[in-house]
């Protein structure tokens, strides 16, 4: 497994980090009001808090990326500003995004030393390759980071991609470092790896803020917890505080994590997909050969890290990416081949994991959003006119029942927040007879109040007998929403579960490991 | 453990298409090859084609019955498709491609020269002058467009810089003036550009569309107001002299080519390399190319991603300046309204036919001097293909290779997106 | 920070200025609206401002105005008159050329002139105007479904073709000659469209590249057909066509007012393209593609349907004003016939923001400078390369409403979307 340093490597000053009244806002919202945070020299502190509180920003400015509008930053006790990441990796500070900050088409060598060149001099600086590689190795041989110079970025597993910014980082001789949702996309097994990096880096005496909603992760890995919530710090606490004590900091309220569902009274089979293959963008098998049924009244849910395939399978299902093979039936179709228009016809509902890339558009009205797939279907109009009267009336109608947000349903969509969007999308796609509904990580950046209407809607969607997919890559959203659970793992469906099955067994097939290959070892 | 496994899985293989691009490459290079061999080899009278290696009738030829030739290179073509159809490995595909081509080019010329004679020197001297200010334009656009701005506006740049050439080449009499302000004369093009694109956010399309008509009328203007009325202060600006390198300038065919010619042509090529090099080899190239890719990513580790951009597309606006010199103080003696006449545009597409790297451009402007040269000397021996065809031919050449049937054209994939801090 | 400074920085900031419409007088209202900058104040000052640069440009290459500058400090009012008067001669001529002129007015009221010559400026507007409308429109529609068509010229130049070939190659009764004739460059120029519709859709290959290679196909193709045998005139060496039969000719008021029924046209088709966009299943399509693709396609809609069938209608109105410029003005084919009305129907457009009877309006402020341009040239000497270049300054300060509101000193509105900022890449 890893190797670690015995001692602290010479030059490595404790960086001590005090945060106070730090405040940013963005027109009217103030994503951070006031908030002090103070990180001891060589503690792994994390920022929790839930999707939108304000732990992104906050580090951003840290960061150098943006300016406070009040606060002051203080650095081992002096005042520093930042007005560019250069100022805040000069005091010590690093910082490894949520969204990779890599060139995909640029090798590990590269990516590391941009910003950093090692050159040979002249007006333009003659790179010099062997030095940066050498630095490269050098650096990842020092903390344990095993990592290819020579590889292009964009072939790379994800896991090894999160490596290369850490060397980066690491290479700029940081003394602090800022990991931003780090775990959002790796497998629990990779996780697992990430946290035994972060102590031993702590060991060697840096110090570590990790920014995260996840709450096992935090109590595994955290010498100090701060809670963030609305911008605005809630509390510190320490790792042995109980899970519900943190997740109600997080939210505010007891939060209920249980869905309100009776028994299913699944029926006929409306979804058959039968070896379905499927390619990713880059051309790689994304589904390898998947065999799933759904029954009319049950939702089955697919459980899985993020990019394992599921993305690419509902894709698949809707027609927006074609399959190199395998059938999907719906009842006695097969929408193998049928343009998305047909299959939303066919009597299927969709809402895209992706809300703001390919839900709504955010331009148009939340009526004009309301009939973005049946506007040439009557009574909103025909192949030729639209009908404006039955548009606005169905809209009135659909807002209120919806319990939609907004000042009018002619105002913009993008006035409304992410949870109202998303009410959006559910209100147009239930309002049609539906025999399949197919709904991607359905409440992914939604507020608390909001995720409970959807996910009541979705059960309610159930009951009257409709066959219901859904995709999350939250485990709890699963567990809660699922009759049934097929865990997806390297695009295949490892296997199909009950929501009573213990959390470790889901966590290990997630991570791969079957029945079988678990009892081979033994 | 209460799991419902999966049943094993039979392995189910997707088919490969059997008309992929490599095998519609094929077929088109065969019918090609068929027109050529058929069609040319048909028509083509069986006389000599004489091919000089000199600047005139006299001298070395290499010679080929015209109708022999005719058929032999469309054959040539044929083999070429047909082994992409049979299938190679992909790095062959590139290769096999440019023989098609060169096969079809050769039987097209045996044709039409039957009987009569092309020389060769004068061909390719002439080939390289004409694709000149699409080199220097292709270069600069590859600054810009690697670096992630859109340039539209080489036309507009071309135009200031052949106008000033020649104003101030005239006002000083000097040549080497004039070259000089003809690259400021595209640095103010592209300061409006890179202030428009970058500072204010303009669609960076649109922008260089309106330069380049606004760089029309300017320069249409100032002739009429200076130039037309008084040409011999304002429109007679001295030639830029050719230069002799004794010995090199011997070599047969090339040394004419290479090393009897002007400044500008030393320029253009001395600079292809060292865009080359320079991107690929120095800090100040790494740089460029991550702020075209991955803006973002520069930026958070501290590179100045505007002020980069703003160098390299007023460093292009000096290029394309130079490129605009051309017209005035190389090809012709003076200015007159609008005579780039698209010529910016022809530099575009050299930069997308060569795929934004320096020596595709180079090879691409080539390839579009020659269509042009080739275009004057089938009308000078009155050959019957209309010489608005051949004119036609980089446009066309252009549409096919963005149309992704030479291969996929990838921009940098920041070209065009103004970089906002978020 | 002390406790006191704490308190402070957690009370509200104090509300800003912000006292209701009902509470100002009509006059502080109407200044507030000016210095907000909504979209009618940055057009007015855009177009303000490249009149002042144009006017520079003209004292520049005013060769005795440049010399009184040379002892300015001696005598500033040689200077300034000597400008003053060149600038206002040749703007004057401008208003006349393409409004009115005064003089023709008060002729016409104690009857020393003729009605005709009132009028013969506004005729000459909207004779310009008219073929930029489809153009501009052509653009405009493609904008809107996220398309730049950049080949409105070539779509143009192959309508006029067409439309040219079907006016005197088609021995037909009148009214039906002229509606084939319309037809057919309607036809020609949708062709034209239809190519790098369907490429971008097949292939992907970005419309910009290939509208403008198609351009300078068109105008080639233009050159080389003129002189063939059964298109070029027999009477005449030079390169220029048969005469459109009077048949299929666009009438008009006939003698000096030269205004066809292109204009009513163009009005006509504007209504039908707003109706088309807001109104028409279709135009939802092209809203929502030129909006989020990715949603419209996850929502059933065939983008690349949308795509090649936009492409096709974008050039069938680019060829329309072809076909009006060669059936309504020119009569025959010419290498310059269809002249730059594509290139300036891209800057009618932008201008128009690209809405359908904003399009309209901004044709007409260009066929109005282009005819104050005529008669700037023949009466006050100044090149009508200026209109070319006032028409790109104007454009360009519309495009880039920050840069009006910097020298301006303007507040941002909050209201007004102010320029086309779809910033995109190949």
């Amino acid at each position: 497994m890893l190797k670690l340093p015995g001692d602290c490597a010479e030059g490595e000053i404790p960086l001590r980090l005090e945060l106070r009244g730090i405040t940013k806002r963005f027109g009217d919202l103030v994503a951070n009001d006031h908030i002090d945070l103070t990180v001891e020299p060589g503690e792994v502190h994390a920022l929790l808090g839930e999707n939108g509180a304000g732990k992104s920003t906050l580090m951003n400015q840290l960061y150098g990326l943006l300016q406070p509008d009040e606060g002051t930053i203080l650095v081992d006790g002096e005042t520093r500003i930042f007005r560019s990441p250069r100022d805040a990796i000069a005091a010590g500070i690093g910082m490894v995004h949520q969204h990779f900050m890599l060139v995909p088409v640029f090798t590990v060598a590269e990516n590391i030393a941009l910003g950093a060149e090692e050159t040979r001099g002249g007006p333009l600086g003659w790179l010099d390759r062997r030095r940066n590689r050498r630095d490269v190795l050098e650096t990842s041989q020092r903390y344990g980071l095993p990592v290819d110079p020579d590889a292009l970025v964009e072939n790379l597993p994800v896991g090894a991609q999160q490596r290369v910014e850490i060397v980066k980082a690491l290479t700029r001789e940081v003394d602090l470092l800022i990991l931003d949702e780090p775990t959002a996309v790796l497998t629990p097994q990779e996780t697992e790896e990430l946290l035994t990096v972060m102590r031993a880096l702590s060991d060697t005496g840096k110090s570590i803020v990790f920014i995260t909603h996840k709450l096992k992760e935090v109590k595994a890995v955290a010498d100090r917890i701060t809670v963030i919530r609305r911008g605005r710090t809630v509390g510190t606490a320490s790792p042995d505080t109980p899970e519900h004590e943190l997740a109600a900091l997080m939210v505010g309220r007891d939060v209920s994590l249980e869905v309100d569902k009776g028994p299913a009274d699944p029926g006929r089979q409306v979804l058959k997909i039968s070896g379905l293959i499927v390619d990713d963008d880059r051309g790689v098998r994304a589904v390898d050969g998947v065999n799933l049924v759904v029954r009319a009244g049950e939702v089955l849910g697919i459980a899985g890290v993020q990019g394992n395939g599921q993305t690419e399978l509902v894709e698949a299902v809707m027609g927006l990416r074609p399959a190199r093979a395998g059938t999907i039936h719906l009842d006695n179709e097969n929408l193998v081949g049928m343009s998305t228009k047909r299959i939303l016809r066919s009597g299927v509902g969709y809402i895209p994991e992706d809300r703001s890339l390919d839900g709504v558009v955010r331009e148009f009205s939340v009526a004009e959003n309301l009939v973005l797939d049946t506007y040439d279907r009557p009574p909103y109009g025909n192949a030729f006119r639209l009908n404006p009267g039955a548009i606005a009336s169905s809209a009135r109608d659909r807002v209120e029942q919806f319990d939609i947000r907004t000042s009018s349903p002619d105002s913009a969509v993008s006035t409304l927040s992410g949870g109202n969007q998303q009410k959006v999308v559910v209100a147009r796609e239930m309002s049609r007879p539906l025999r399949l509904f197919i709904a991607a990580q359905p409440t992914r950046g939604v507020d608390v109040g909001s995720i409970e209407f959807i996910h009541s809607r979705i059960v309610q969607e159930r009951d009257v007998g409709t066959a219901v997919l859904v995709v999350s890559s939250e485990l709890d959203e699963v567990v809660g929403l699922a009759d049934r659970i097929a865990v997806m793992y390297r695009g295949r469906i490892l296997a199909i579960v009950s929501p009573d099955t213990p959390r470790e067994e889901i966590g290990l097939l997630m991570a791969g490991i079957t029945a079988r290959e678990e009892e081979s070892e033994q | 453990m209460a799991t419902a496994t999966v049943e094993d899985l039979t392995e189910v293989t997707a088919p490969n298409r059997f008309w992929d691009r490599r095998r519609r490459l094929g077929a088109a290079l065969v019918l090609l090859g068929l027109v050529a061999a058929a069609v040319f080899g048909a028509v083509a009278a069986s006389e000599t084609a004489r091919f000089t290696l000199s600047e005139n009738a006299e001298g070395a030829a290499l010679s080929i019955n015209g109708q022999f030739g005719a058929i032999l290179f469309g054959i040539v073509t044929i083999a070429a498709g047909v082994t992409l159809l049979a299938g190679v490995a992909r790095k062959w595909q590139t290769t096999l491609l440019g023989i098609g081509i060169v096969g079809f080019v050769l039987s097209f010329l045996c044709w039409q020269v039957a009987g009569k004679f092309l020389p060769l020197v004068d061909t390719a001297s002439g080939t390289l002058e004409l694709a000149l200010p699409l080199i220097l334009g292709a270069l600069a656009g590859v600054l810009g467009e690697r670096s992630g701005v859109v340039n539209v506006a080489i036309e507009g740049q071309f135009l200031m810089g052949a106008f000033f050439g020649a104003l101030i080449g005239t006002m000083a009499t000097s040549v080497w003036t004039g070259l000089i302000s003809a690259a400021i004369g595209g640095l103010l093009i592209a300061a409006m550009l890179a202030v428009l694109a970058i500072r204010f956010l303009v669609d960076q399309v649109v922008v260089g569309i309106v330069l380049n008509l606004f760089a029309l009328g300017v320069t249409g203007f100032l002739y009429e107001r200076l130039m037309q009325p008084d040409a011999q202060t304002y429109n007679t600006p001295p030639q830029m002299p050719s230069w002799r390198i004794p010995g090199l300038a011997d070599v047969p065919v090339i040394g004419p080519v290479l090393f009897d010619t002007n400044l500008l042509v030393w320029l253009a090529l001395i600079l292809v390399v060292a865009v080359h090099f320079g991107l690929s080899r120095t800090r100040w190239g790494l740089r460029t190319r991550a702020v075209g890719e991955h803006p973002t990513a520069a930026d958070t580790v501290g590179i100045r991603v505007r002020g980069l951009r703003y160098l390299n597309v007023l460093v292009g606006g000096l290029i394309a300046g130079a490129g605009g010199a051309y017209f005035t103080l190389v090809a012709t003696g003076s200015f007159t309204k609008n005579m780039t006449s698209g010529a910016g545009f022809i530099a575009l597409a050299a930069l997308i036919f060569g795929r934004w790297t320096p020596f595709g451009a180079f090879g691409a402007a080539l390839f579009f001097g020659f269509a042009q040269k080739l275009a004057t000397y089938l009308s000078a021996v009155g050959s019957p293909v209309p010489s608005q065809f051949l004119n036609m031919l980089p446009y066309l050449a252009t549409i096919i290779a963005v149309a992704g049937l030479v291969g996929r054209v990838r921009a940098p994939a920041a070209d065009g997106q103004p970089y906002i801090k978020s | 920070m002390t406790t006191d400074d704490a308190v402070k920085a957690t009370e509200a900031p104090p509300p800003p200025d912000r006292r209701t419409t009902e509470s100002r007088s009509f006059l502080r209202h109407f200044l507030y609206l000016i210095w907000s900058a909504n979209t009618v104040v940055v057009t007015v000052l855009s177009v303000v401002l490249a009149m002042i640069i144009g006017a520079i440009l003209i004292i520049v290459s005013d060769a005795d105005v440049l010399a009184t500058f040379a002892y300015f400090t001696a005598r500033p009012s040689d200077a300034l008159t000597g400008s003053w008067d060149v600038v206002s001669a040749a703007y004057a001529d401008l208003f006349k050329g393409s409004i009115a002129d005064p003089e023709a007015v008060t002729a016409w009221l104690n009857g020393t002139g003729t009605w005709q010559a009132v009028f013969t400026p506004i005729s000459e507007t909207l004779t310009y105007a008219a073929p930029l409308v489809f153009t501009g429109l052509s653009v405009a529609l493609a904008f809107r479904g996220g398309l730049f068509n950049i080949g409105g010229q070539g779509q143009a130049v192959i309508g006029c073709i067409t439309a040219a070939v079907a006016g005197f190659a088609l021995p037909l009764p009148v009214v039906i000659h002229v509606l084939v004739a319309l037809l057919a460059g309607l036809v020609g120029g949708a062709l034209w469209g239809f190519i790098p519709g369907i490429l971008k859709a097949r292939t992907g290959a970005h419309e910009v590249i290939t509208t403008i290679m198609l351009n300078y196909t068109a105008g080639l193709f233009l050159t080389w057909l003129i002189l063939q045998n059964g298109v070029q005139d027999p009477n005449r060496t030079d390169a220029i066509s048969k005469t459109v039969d009077s048949s299929a000719q666009l009438a008009s008021f006939g003698g000096a007012l030269r205004v066809n029924l292109g204009i009513v046209l163009a009005v006509l088709v504007t209504a039908a393209i707003a109706w088309l966009l807001s109104r028409s299943a279709f135009g939802f399509e092209v809203r929502a593609v030129g909006a989020n693709p990715a949603a419209a396609k996850t929502a059933g809609i065939s983008v690349a349907k949308t795509y090649t069938l936009l492409m096709v209608v974008a050039g069938a109105l680019a060829g329309l004003g072809g076909a009006t410029q060669v059936l309504g003005t020119a009569h025959a084919l010419t290498p310059a016939v269809a002249g730059n009305i594509g290139f300036d129907g891209l800057l009618v457009a932008l201008l128009g923001r690209n809405r359908p009877w904003g399009t309209l309006l901004a044709a007409i402020l260009f066929g109005a400078l282009r005819a104050g341009g005529n008669r700037m040239q023949s009466f006050s000497g100044i090149s009508l390369e200026l209109v070319t270049v006032l028409q790109a300054l104007i454009v360009i300060f519309i495009a880039a409403p920050a840069l009006v509101k910097t020298i301006f000193h303007l507040r941002a509105a909050r209201a007004a979307r102010l320029g086309a900022s779809m910033a995109k890449g190949w």
